[in-house]
Order: structure tokens, then C-alpha cells, then sequence
């Protein structure tokens, strides 16, 4: 009832103490620009420039690079040279590159497969700006065959360890209780790892993509925004628990899965290759425990079965959607920021699941510390760490 | 700056996994196109899997090797000297008779600062002599007295170092002819000893005065009078005379910019404008000898060199010889600050472009190349 007491100022004065201030800037902006007041700072130095590469592009007409430029000025490229040898391109759009704008560099080089090849660009102030292929391979194009090809192997990283962790829902099935908080507290633990790679890999990548998207804060605020909305979605008619609660870990570990797809997608593109069945088996083995966390909350009731198809999609499905995108549109921001939203989605089903654990024990504090949980997150930390070993190369 | 640029490239423990899942999928979809490949595909490399493993292998078009080039081209204008008339330009300033009957010859030399482009759209800022790199190639002879007025019109100290006989009072170090901005100083020698010489600015540090475009050629030509055992070819060597008519001389000066100013040059060139021969072939009438005075001021890299191609020559080294230091050969090699006298002759070749660069790839690749048009007298 207290705002009705303040006495409520017409539409027009409200509208012209919002002008006001409004006009004030747009008047100092003016004048700065106009008048130059700070040009006794100008020391004759060369303009600031940076350029940053976000994608290459190597097929049967060349090398292409979308390059964004994020310095004081607009820039230009005026020379490019590859392997130390000045070499013809074309800028599309042509013209110097205002600062955040991207424009594709397309390099006629006959580059050669499997060999490392190193582009310097040459803006005419005289910096250069490098870029490194480490390995020159063809860029995998959006044909069937490509598109059926990165989906396999989205379903074998994404989808595969997802139906083979569920399928030890059976036998999960016939533990106590004591059994149950230790799988519930395994599952934290596994989170936790995939929370702390996940957002170490995100900042790295931030690191890649030009300082004009300040990659760093990026990363921690659309995880923290992530997380907050999640939990406010989450939380909308009580606290999750049951089905509801494995398909928020499923959703979290979705989009997990859809960064890591990013990042494969957009390392592929790169060129990175390798052979291993051992690293193969290594994986599945690693991201098994993804299944088995999204189990864990539903050993107390009968899902229908319906329910693991479309948890296995959720969960496993979004590795394909992000090889798709990470080998056809891939660009270091993006990735950085699908992987803090995903994040986010982590965290929030590592509170919840602390949550439900809690909430399966009297004493709410002290089952934290009680063998079998302390024992079951461990596990899970030290499972994942170790099977990760396998395939970190 | 370029750090911003570079990605990190470990491939990722992922990506490995995924590189051999696609090389085994490969394989398997190569095995299942094998039969079919008898006729041509039209999207073949296209798909990588089905990509060629060597892309030499099909032909790529519009990717022919002509393509390691510049792009666009210098405005020669703008910078106020021209790669091609700098070949002939020689500064010979004003001479005078003195008591003795002498002849005193002076130059006028001003520092400036000037920027310059030294490769399409690339701009330099240039410390120059006279507003040229390389400075005014000056050409005295043998013998004459030698009064250099130089004036520094710069915003840092320079002075004209000469690789020639003098005093130490003349010598362009510091405390003999180093001066400060709007100082003026007269350097006083006599031309001595006759050979392809050079000057530079010996402010310190060397080097960036160096690299920042303050050297030139110092050709020194023999009086014939002084050497009867070889008049002719001395004679032909002395600029002006009916003998030195018949030749097509030329002052090359082999130098490189570090842009980015890293100790490591990202333009190199004859003459400062990276690939300008390669866009303005030389002229050479076949029927007449040509001689290149040739120097190298290259910093940061130890060497420099010419190769001639379809053709060799002989060699003066410091051109302080009227007989060859090194005979029918097709490249040369010069330290820093080293230079010569090439002289050959296109009489008996077929009329065509012949290449000529340093054989230091990285150098021709990166703008230290040209070409001579080749062709007779009537064409």
C-alpha cells in the first residue's frame, strides 16, 4: 500500500527526467567527437591492432580464415604471407575491418596434407599477426556423408556411454540405502569432475576468441546465469526429485556433452588427428558414469521405459548437434560459451542431487560425512580422474 | 600483438579419439567407393574422406604457384622515388676547379624523417637520406675531393659514415660528424680507394639506424690516367665516358624492414619495394653489357645474395679490382655492409624474362626478386 501514498508525477515529467539525462550524454558523446578534447594525449603512436583468427578453412581452392579485427581503429590487412612467402587473397567484404567486424581471408596456397603451414598478415602499419595449422587436413564440409560420418561418432561419444550406464539400472536397483547414497554421492563426484574440466576447457577456449568478448568474465557469468535459472526452473513447483531430477541431470550432462561435441567438431576442423581403439574404449569407459549418475535418483520409483530412450537422447544426443556445429560453424566464443552454460546446468544438478541425497537421511548433515557418501563422491572423483588419464593425450 | 592471434593447438585427448574414429570411418567409406571410382567424380575432394591424400595430386584451380605475389602495387608517387628510375639515379652533386687544379666535388645530404611504403599497403616509418631509401647512390671519381654538407632535418641524432680512405675527425661516429637534429656538418675526404662503397648513418644504436633506411651506394670511379695497364676497362667504368656509354650500369642496394620491429625483417627487396622488379621488369637491351653496382644492407640477417638466372658473370668484390675477384659465376654472396661489381651480358641469349634473386628462399619469397626484360635494341 505504500507506493499508492507516493504521489504518482505526470507521463510527460516522467518522460523528460528520463530525456534529460538521456540528452546530456548524447551531447557529451558529441562534443568528445566532435571537439577531440583528448587529442593532447595523442602521442604519435601507431594505433592499437589485434586480430584474431576464428576459423580455417582448408579445401581445393586454398586456405580461408574468418579474422576479426578488435583494435583502437579500423584496420587493415595488407599483406599476407604463408610460410614466409608473400602470396595472393582476397578480403571479403574488402576494406579495412572496423574494430569487432570479421571478414574471410581466401588464400590460393597449395597447402599440403598433413604438414604444418604458418600464415603471417601483415596490416600496414607493418604488424604481423600469426596464425598456425598445425595439421593441414581438409575441412570437413556439410555433405551426407560427412554430416552421417560426425554423427557416428556423436553417438559413440555421446549417446552409447549414456544407454550403457542406464543399463545398470537393474541391478542398481536392489541396493539399501546405504547403497543408494553411495551411488547418489558417486554421481556428485562425477559432476564435480565434469564441472571443474568442463569450465577449465571453457576458459581456455575464452582465451582464443578476441578480447572484445572478455572471454574470462563470459565464461563465469553465463555459468552463474546458467546455474540461477536452472534452479529457479528447477525449483518452480518444489525441489526435484525422482524422474524429475534424472532429467535435469541429463540436461546438464546434455549440454556437457554438446560443448565436448563443440570442441571435438571444431578440433576436427582444425586438423587434429589420431588414431587409438585404446582411446576408443578409454572414452566409453569414462563417460559410462554418465549413465549411472542419471540413474541414481530413480532407483526409488518405476519409470516407464519410455523415459531412458528420451533420457539417453537428452543426455547423449546433443554430442551429435555439437559435432555438427563445431565442425561447420565453429568459432572459439561460441564454444566457450556453450560450455559455461553447460556449466551452469552441471552445478545446478550437483545442488540437487546433494539436496535429494540430504533429504534421504534424518540427519541432514551428518550423512555428508557418513562412509558411504564421502566414499561414493570420492569414487566418483577419483573413477573419472582416472579413466580420463586414458584419454587425455 | 600477434599473440592474440595464435590458438592454442594441442589437439585436444578428444579430438585424437575423434581422428582415428574418422580415419577408420574413412577407410571404410574409401572401401565402399573403391569400385566406383573409375569415373570421374565431380564433387570428388570435396568430401575428405574421399579427398585425394596429396593435394597436389588433383588440380586445384586458381591455386597455380604465380600466386606468390603481392598484392597490389606501391604508389611510387606518394613515396617520391621509383625502384626503377633509382636504378640509373645517380647523385653526382655539383664540382668545382680547385687552386690545384683538382676538382672539388660537394653533395648535399639531408636526414628526414619520412614514412614509406615499402610493400603494397605496407607503411614504414623511414629515417632517409635526401627522402629516399636507399639514400642518393653518390659517384665521384677517383682522385677528386669530396665535400659532403649533410643536414639533419630528423628528430634524432644521424651522421654519414663513408666506407672509403679519410680522417677520423671525418669518420661518422660519435664526437667526428655524429650531429643532433638541426646541426649541419661538412664531411671533407678525398675519393679514394676507386670501388662500389657504400655509407650509412653511424648513430647508435647501429642497428635500428640501420634498418630505419639510412645507408646508400659510394661508387668511386678509377681514373683511367692512374691505371695504364688496364685504361680501357678502367675507362669504362668511369660514369660519362664514351666508353662507359656502351654500358648498362645500375645501382642495386639488397636491403629488408622489420615492420614489426622484432629483430626479424617481414619485407625483403632490391631497392626497397618488395617484388617491385617482379611487377616492372628491368629493360635490358641484349646487345649491350650491363654492370650492377650491388651492395647488401640487410640487418638482423648475416647474409645476403644475387643469383642470375639462365646466365653467369664475374665478380669485383668492393670493385676495388679493374680485374674480376671471381669469374663465370651465378651467385654471389655478401655479408652485411659487403658489395661488388657484376657485369654479364644477354648478347647470345634468346630475347625472354630472366629471374634474378637472392637463393635464400625466404628472402624471394618475401619480395627479393625481379626480372630482366630481355630483348634487342629494335624491339
Amino acid at each position: 500500500m505504500n507506493e499508492q501514498v507516493q504521489p504518482k508525477r505526470p507521463a510527460l515529467s516522467r518522460l523528460l527526467l528520463v530525456l534529460v539525462p538521456l540528452a546530456a550524454m548524447l551531447g557529451m558523446f558529441v562534443w568528445i567527437a566532435s571537439l577531440d578534447p583528448l587529442r593532447s594525449f595523442n602521442n604519435g603512436a601507431p594505433p592499437v591492432e589485434a586480430l584474431t583468427v576464428e576459423r580455417t578453412i582448408l579445401d581445393e581452392t586454398g586456405i580461408g580464415l574468418l579474422v576479426r579485427a578488435g583494435g583502437s581503429d579500423a584496420m587493415v590487412i595488407a599483406q599476407v604471407a604463408v610460410d614466409d612467402a608473400f602470396w595472393t587473397f582476397t578480403q571479403n567484404p574488402p576494406g579495412p575491418i572496423v574494430r569487432g567486424g570479421a571478414v574471410w581471408i581466401q588464400i590460393p596456397y597449395p597447402w599440403v596434407l598433413g604438414e604444418a603451414h604458418a600464415i603471417n598478415m601483415l596490416s600496414n602499419t607493418g604488424a604481423s599477426f600469426e596464425h598456425e595449422i598445425a595439421v593441414a587436413v581438409p575441412t570437413p564440409k556439410a555433405t551426407v556423408g560427412q554430416l552421417r560420418l560426425q554423427a557416428l561418432v556423436g553417438a559413440i561419444v555421446g549417446l552409447l556411454p549414456v544407454a550403457l550406464g542406464l543399463m545398470f539400472y537393474p541391478a542398481m536397483r536392489s541396493a539399501g540405502r546405504v547403497g543408494v547414497s553411495f551411488l547418489l554421492a558417486l554421481t556428485v563426484g562425477l559432476l564435480t569432475f565434469l564441472l571443474i574440466d568442463m569450465t577449465s576447457e571453457a576458459l581456455e577456449l575464452a582465451d582464443q576468441a578476441a578480447a572484445l568478448f572478455q572471454g574470462s568474465a563470459m565464461v563465469w557469468l553465463s555459468g552463474l546465469a546458467s546455474f540461477l535459472m536452472l534452479m529457479a526452473i528447477g525449483r518452480w513447483r518444489g525441489t526435484p526429485e525422482g524422474l524429475a531430477l534424472a532429467f535435469y541431470i541429463a540436461l546438464g550432462i546434455g549440454l556437457h556433452n554438446f560443448g565436448e561435441g563443440l570442441a571435438i567438431g571444431g578440433a576436427f576442423a582444425a586438423g587434429s588427428a589420431g588414431l587409438g581403439t585404446f582411446l576408443v574404449l578409454g572414452f566409453a569407459l569414462h563417460n559410462v558414469t554418465e549413465g549411472i549418475g542419471i540413474a541414481a535418483p530413480m532407483l526409488r520409483i518405476r519409470p516407464p521405459l519410455w523415459s531412458f530412450a528420451a533420457l539417453t537422447l537428452l543426455a547423449g544426443g546433443p554430442a551429435v548437434l555439437g559435432m555438427w556445429a563445431g565442425s561447420l560453424a565453429y568459432a572459439p566464443q561460441w564454444s566457450a560459451l556453450a560450455m559455461a552454460v553447460g556449466a551452469g546446468a552441471i552445478l545446478q544438478v550437483m545442488v540437487e542431487v546433494t539436496a535429494y541425497l540430504m533429504r534421504q537421511s534424518s540427519d541432514r548433515q551428518a550423512v555428508l560425512f557418513s562412509p558411504a557418501v564421502l566414499g561414493g563422491f570420492l569414487a566418483g572423483l577419483g573413477f573419472m580422474y582416472a579413466t580420463a588419464a586414458l584419454i587425455k593425450v | 600483438m600477434a599473440d592474440a592471434s595464435k590458438p592454442s593447438l594441442d589437439p585436444s585427448r578428444r579430438a585424437l579419439l575423434v581422428g582415428g574414429l574418422v580415419a577408420a570411418g574413412g577407410a571404410a567409406i574409401a572401401a565402399g567407393s573403391a569400385r566406383s571410382q573409375s569415373a570421374a567424380d565431380p564433387m570428388a575432394g570435396h568430401d575428405m574422406s574421399t579427398m585425394p591424400a596429396d593435394p597436389y595430386a588433383a588440380p586445384m584451380q586458381g591455386m597455380a604457384h604465380g600466386n606468390m605475389t603481392t598484392v597490389g602495387l606501391v604508389d611510387h608517387n606518394r613515396n617520391g622515388f621509383d625502384p626503377t628510375a633509382m636504378l640509373t639515379d645517380w647523385e653526382r652533386g655539383t664540382t668545382e676547379l680547385l687552386p690545384d687544379g683538382r676538382t672539388l666535388r660537394t653533395f648535399e645530404v639531408d636526414a628526414i624523417d619520412k614514412e614509406i611504403e615499402i610493400a603494397p599497403g605496407i607503411f614504414f616509418p623511414a629515417w632517409t637520406f635526401n627522402g629516399r631509401v636507399p639514400g642518393p647512390a653518390l659517384r665521384a671519381k677517383e682522385g677528386e675531393r669530396l665535400r659532403i654538407v649533410f643536414r639533419n632535418l630528423g628528430s634524432h641524432p644521424h651522421s654519414m659514415h663513408f666506407h672509403g680512405i679519410h680522417s677520423a675527425r671525418m669518420d661518422g661516429v660519435p664526437g667526428a660528424g655524429l650531429i643532433g637534429p638541426g646541426e649541419e656538418f661538412i664531411y671533407e675526404f678525398d675519393a679514394k680507394p676507386f670501388g662500389c662503397h657504400l655509407y650509412h648513418c653511424h648513430a647508435l644504436p647501429l642497428k635500428r639506424h640501420m634498418h630505419k633506411g639510412m645507408y646508400g651506394l659510394f661508387v668511386i670511379d678509377p681514373d683511367p690516367e692512374r691505371h695504364p695497364e688496364n685504361a680501357t676497362v678502367a675507362a669504362s667504368r668511369l660514369l660519362g665516358s664514351p666508353e662507359n656509354a656502351h654500358w648498362q650500369e645500375m645501382a642495386m642496394v639488397m636491403n629488408a624492414f622489420d615492420t614489426n620491429f622484432d629483430g626479424a625483417n617481414e619485407v625483403y627487396a632490391a631497392n626497397t619495394v618488395g617484388q617491385a622488379y617482379m611487377n616492372e621488369p628491368i629493360r635490358i637491351d641484349k646487345s649491350r653489357p650491363v654492370r650492377i653496382y650491388l651492395v647488401n644492407v640487410t640487418e638482423f640477417d648475416p647474409i645476403n645474395s644475387f643469383h642470375l638466372h639462365a646466365n653467369f658473370f664475374d665478380y669485383y668484390d668492393t670493385g676495388t679490382t679493374l680485374t674480376p675477384t671471381l669469374r663465370t659465376v651465378d651467385l654471389i654472396m655478401q655479408c652485411q655492409a659487403q658489395r661488388g661489381i657484376l657485369e654479364f651480358s644477354f648478347a647470345d641469349h634468346e630475347d625472354g624474362m630472366y629471374m634474378f634473386h637472392a637463393h635464400q628462399s625466404e628472402f624471394t619469397e618475401l619480395g627479393w626478386v625481379g626480372m630482366f626484360d630481355v630483348r634487342s635494341s629494335a624491339k
